[in-house]
């Protein structure tokens, strides 16, 4: 038993989502405590297995717990999810506690802040149980890029969570969470979505406060919930969002109650099917299960029409410029003077520069510092990033003219169904992973990845909803919906 | 013969950076206090920890305004911040949040004023960037075994303006610091000071031949710390490049560091590293869209600058252009003038005193030093109206002058307490006159043979008998009195 | 990829004869997969740095606290003092 014998880790209130807890707190059915300490105990039992955590803050929890406790039993709870157990990507900065980015470089770093979103979770009285792996620097879609260890996609141990957040999404596709916090720059939470079957919420640029925010690409990076259900999505989205004084591109834009929107019906929601989103190559079994959904998303009233975005085939080749570009800056930091471990012999600086970085990054990290490099550099700056910013305005308007005609896009969220660890050696095979995730970081958009079927293998299939900026509204409301009139929510990964 | 000296035209262009004079740093809120323990002044944005982002001080975009405006630059409707690339521990980031392509102002110019004849030089370009740390070497940098980082100064708003390449001269560059300083502290955006390094020039120098109208191999020189500095190394440096070309050796492109102490500038030595510094917007930032009204506010709301100012110094006080140019260096100073002319409504007298007494004390430049003057501008104007109603010397006067600087008092009191008060009864001063009449029969007799000279002489005497007290016109006409009566 | 050693000195990264080789031959591939994007014609088209454009987001001139120098030294790797330590300049 892979769950160690003695431990009852199968436990009602770590199966519950975040709105049932919440639920169960008001009615006294439950406490905090209660439940932080089923979670603790399901991490201590199955995290050895899936190695979602890289840090467990137990201590901080159990003590966070208890004063929610008090506040549900006095009836002032702080928010919509005080009290639940929620975990965060480790690229987010929380004080007193190390914030890795899965990298050596950042191995022992502990900031003496806290990032906005973390702010606003404990404010709204979540429960942080821990940090959870990742990519090193998000840069990743299978979280082996790990500086520590690869997490495992809790459908099938020898596959992939997905990345970057791919610790968040196991989490709680294990249910060692309740509800996960990871962030997305080309795909990173809806393709980890998609492949542990938990829901995967893209904000809008601008939406949530990137402050805190270990970046990667500054221009695309995106914090955004990891979640059971759609309407936990909605509860945390709510708590995370909303303007920051901290984020020169924080949006000021009302948040609206994502919550009250989802019981809307979506009779005579327009939908979009891109012809770009089902190419030659894709696994089947994504096409069919996506086509399905569709089906039933007409059923509900939603009328479907076909459009095109032609532009989508360049969006990876500009993404993997600007990404790298803007990473290959945002990584400069890293030099061994002001934090973060530094080389124990250099015989000068620029020594002690090239060889603190070249131990500290992984492969992957430093592959994009190059092209990154590369592309910024003198003689190759028109022809490559200069050439990728403009590819961005097509995309934009690509996306621009279908929403003149459609209300939401409904896409696979991924070509494929989770592979397996090892299997993608080939770092542009790897990147190919991330085609249909990679066009709304460029555009913007508001992107959620939601469960619509197995594979005949029982791997989770995502579809993925795209909406009009500032829309998420609407992109929970459909996923709502279609979430509830199919029977895929009801299945777990059998781990004990 | 024609030296070879003659035959080049020294072309210069200054590129000076100038410390805002904001409460805090340009993208976070540190303060920007000068001189605090290290790294006291520093916060997770300005030390560039992982997830931290920048926000734009508002003042220092309105300072930028005012700035570029008094050089009649264009303000650019649109500008926006890029990364400038380069590694050095003073630089958290290790890139340089600047402006690049699209800076805040160009294409203005400033009116400099060189014996007596005034050019202008024009201005490139205005852009805002952050200032980074301080590095302190154990020993000289070429031998230092480590250096230590201080991140006080790291994000602190600097102001970069680049000239033209329109300045002939060492002179004329220092003459263009001069004008371009008193406009920051007419604007009160920067203190001006060179010493603590709010203000700092580097400078481009080549030579050309006369009539030549492209330009020669160009050196930067770096490291000079005062206006005379900045001068002395360029006049080497055409001294260098002359002797050189004279030689008929190649000029290489190259910084050169000023070596005050030894007088000479020096190549860097290290290998012309062609830098990349990789530029590109800032994605942490939003451009910014300058309103035309708003610029016109700014516009509306900017002091009497110096060249305006100095002209009107000659028409109201019909002050010679000399007092003027001199008076009006920087805003305390003509501030001061002023304040005494309407005190006392004399002001070439005013303009004398404050240039040979107050101006002996304290340097035409120094802000603070003025506006906290042990003699005010009313107390400079309560002395003169002393002398002009003959309670006092001109002479005593200086004397009481440097007493009101020691001590901050009034003249009045040092007067009145001294008995500096000048002896202006006939009656008293008749007497004393008899005396030394008496006394000098030789220059009496002088006096009476035709040298009517010798009558200075007495009077020198009865000044001295009344230790300078005497009220010299007095004694002068009571003098001749006597002696026609004799 | 040209001169992977100049990128990597811009980088500050030591690469090893091996890992520079390996890194070639990934770059290569990779900018040959981005080389598709010549086929695009992007005259006249402005380019996009921010997918939600905004513009003028300042924050008033108003000094805030700092954070103690222990607190900012505490991730140091090498320190003196109140300073951070570094090696040696030599200047390239």
């Amino acid at each position: 038993m892979r769950g160690g014998a003695g431990l009852s880790v199968s436990n009602p209130l770590t199966e519950s989502t975040a709105h049932e807890l919440v639920e169960k707190f008001r009615s006294g059915a439950a406490t905090p405590s209660a439940a932080t300490r089923a979670y603790l105990d399901r991490i201590t039992a199955l995290d050895p297995t899936v190695r979602a955590y890289i840090t467990v803050t137990r201590e901080r929890a159990l003590a966070a717990a208890s004063a929610a406790d008090e506040r549900w039993r006095t009836g002032r709870p702080k928010g919509p999810i005080d009290g639940v157990p929620t975990a965060v990507k480790d690229v987010l900065c929380t004080k007193g506690v190390r914030t890795t980015c899965g990298s050596k470089i950042l191995e022992r770093f502990v900031p003496p802040y806290d990032a906005t979103v973390i702010e606003r979770l404990e404010a709204a009285g979540a429960v942080i149980l821990g940090k959870t792996n990742m990519d090193e620097f998000a840069m990743g879609s299978s979280t082996e890029h790990s500086a520590f260890f690869a997490t495992r996609n809790p459908w099938d141990l020898s596959r992939v969570p997905g990345g970057s957040s791919g610790g968040s999404a196991a989490a709680v596709g294990a249910d060692l969470a309740a509800a996960a916090i990871g962030s997305d720059t080309g795909g990173s939470i809806r393709q980890p979505g998609a492949f542990t079957g938990t829901v995967g919420l893209k904000p809008t640029y601008g939406r949530v406060s990137r402050y805190g925010l270990v970046a990667f690409a500054s221009s695309l990076d995106q914090v955004g919930p990891l979640t059971k259900d759609v309407a936990d999505a909605a509860l945390v989205l709510r708590v995370i969002a909303g303007h920051d004084p901290l984020d020169s591109t924080s949006a000021d834009v009302p948040v609206p109650d994502y919550a009250a929107e989802l019981s809307r019906p979506i009779a005579g929601l327009r939908i979009g099917v891109p012809k770009e989103y089902f190419v030659e190559g894709m696994d089947p079994e994504v096409e069919r299960a996506v086509r399905e959904a569709i089906e039933v998303l007409q059923r509900l009233g939603a009328t479907a029409e076909p459009l095109s975005l032609p532009t989508t085939d360049f969006a990876l080749a500009a993404y993997y410029l600007i990404a790298p570009a803007e990473a290959s800056s945002n990584l400069a930091r890293y030099d061994g003077v002001k934090y973060g471990s530094r080389v124990a012999s250099a015989k000068d600086l620029i020594d002690m520069y090239s060889k603190t970085r070249a131990q500290g990054f992984g492969a992957e990290v430093k592959r994009r510092i190059m092209l990154g490099t590369y592309a910024l550099s003198a003689g190759y700056h028109e022809a490559y990033y200069a050439k990728a910013q403009k590819v961005r305005t097509l995309v934009r308007r690509d996306f621009e003219a279908a929403f003149s005609r459609v209300d939401v896009i409904v896409a696979p969220t991924t070509p494929n169904v989770p592979f397996k660890l090892g299997e993608k050696e080939d770092p542009l095979a790897m990147y190919l992973n991330d085609i249909f995730t990679i066009p709304v970081n460029l555009a913007g958009l508001p992107g959620l990845s939601v469960r619509c079927g197995f594979s005949l293998a029982s791997l989770p299939i995502g579809l993925q909803f795209i909406g009009r900026p500032f829309d998420e509204a609407t992109l929970l409301r459909a996923a709502s919906a279609y979430e509830q009139a199919t029977p895929w929510r009801d299945r777990r990964p059998s781990l004990g | 013969m024609r030296s070879a000296a003659k035959d080049y035209e020294t072309v210069i262009g200054l590129e000076v950076h100038a410390q805002l004079l904001t409460r805090s740093k340009m993208f976070c809120g540190c303060p920007t206090t000068f001189g605090a323990a290290p790294n006291s002044q520093t916060c997770p944005i300005c030390q560039g920890m992982p997830g931290t982002l920048p926000v734009i001080n508002r003042r220092a975009i309105e300072f930028g305004v005012r700035t570029a405006l008094a050089f009649h630059c264009t303000i650019n409707p649109g500008c926006r911040f890029a990364r400038k690339h380069y590694y050095y521990p003073d630089m958290p980031k290790n890139f340089q949040i600047s402006q690049y392509e699209e800076p805040l102002a160009e294409h203005g110019w400033l009116e400099v004023t060189v014996d007596g004849q005034e050019r202008r030089v024009g201005i490139q370009r205005l852009h805002l960037e952050e200032d980074v740390g301080k590095l302190i070497h154990d020993g000289p940098l070429e031998t230092a075994r480590s250096s230590l980082v201080d991140f006080n100064r790291s994000g602190v708003p600097l102001m970069e303006t680049v000239s033209e390449p329109d300045i002939r001269s060492p002179e004329e560059a220092a003459a263009y610091l001069r004008a371009f300083r008193a406009i920051l502290l007419y604007l009160g955006v920067c203190d001006g000071n060179m010493e603590e390094r709010s203000l700092r020039c580097d400078a481009n120098i080549s030579l050309r031949e006369r009539g030549e109208t492209g330009f020669g191999t160009k050196v930067e020189i770096k490291n000079m710390n005062s206006f005379r500095n900045v001068q002395r190394a360029l006049e080497f440096e055409v001294g260098r490049q002359t002797e050189a070309l004279a030689r008929g050796e190649r000029l290489v492109q190259e910084t050169r560091l000023w070596d005050a102490d030894r007088g000479y500038t020096r190549s860097m030595r290290s290998k012309e590293f062609a830098h990349d510094y990789r530029y590109f917007p800032e994605p942490d930032l939003v451009p910014l869209t300058m309103d035309r009204a708003r610029v016109e506010e700014i516009r509306a709301g900017l002091p009497e600058l110096p060249a305006d100012r100095r002209q009107r110094f000659m028409r109201a006080y019909t002050l010679p252009a000399y007092d003027a140019l001199l008076l009006t260096q920087s805003r305390a100073l003509a501030d001061y003038y002023e304040a005494a002319v309407r005190e006392f409504a004399r002001p070439k007298i005013v303009s004398n005193w404050i240039m040979s007494e107050l101006l002996r004390e304290i340097p035409a430049d120094d802000e603070k030093a003025l506006a906290a003057s042990p003699v005010p501008a009313k107390n400079l104007a309560g002395l003169l109206q002393l002398i002009d109603r003959g309670t006092i010397s001109g002479k005593i006067a200086k004397d009481v002058f440097e007493k009101m600087f020691r001590s901050g008092e009034d003249a009045d009191t040092i007067v009145t307490r001294e008995g500096l008060i000048q002896v202006a009864d006939t009656g008293a001063l008749a007497a004393i006159i008899e005396q030394i009449l008496a006394a000098n029969p030789k220059a009496v007799l002088d006096w009476k043979r035709g040298k009517k000279a010798a009558a200075g002489a007495l009077v020198g005497h009865v000044m001295k008998a009344t230790q300078g007290k005497a009220n010299p016109g007095v004694v002068n006409s009571l003098l001749q009195e006597k002696l026609s009566q004799l | 990829m040209q001169d992977v050693e100049h990128v990597a000195r811009l980088a500050r990264l030591e690469l090893s004869p091996e890992e520079g080789e390996r890194m070639r031959e990934q770059l290569d591939r990779i900018l040959g997969y981005i080389d598709k994007l010549r086929q695009l014609d992007t005259a006249g088209v402005e380019p996009t740095s921010h997918a939600v454009p905004m513009v003028n987001v300042f924050r008033d001139d108003e000094p805030r606290p700092c954070l103690s120098p222990e607190e900012m030294l505490a991730n140091a790797p090498d320190r003196s003092g109140e300073f951070f330590r570094v090696p040696r300049i030599i200047e390239d």
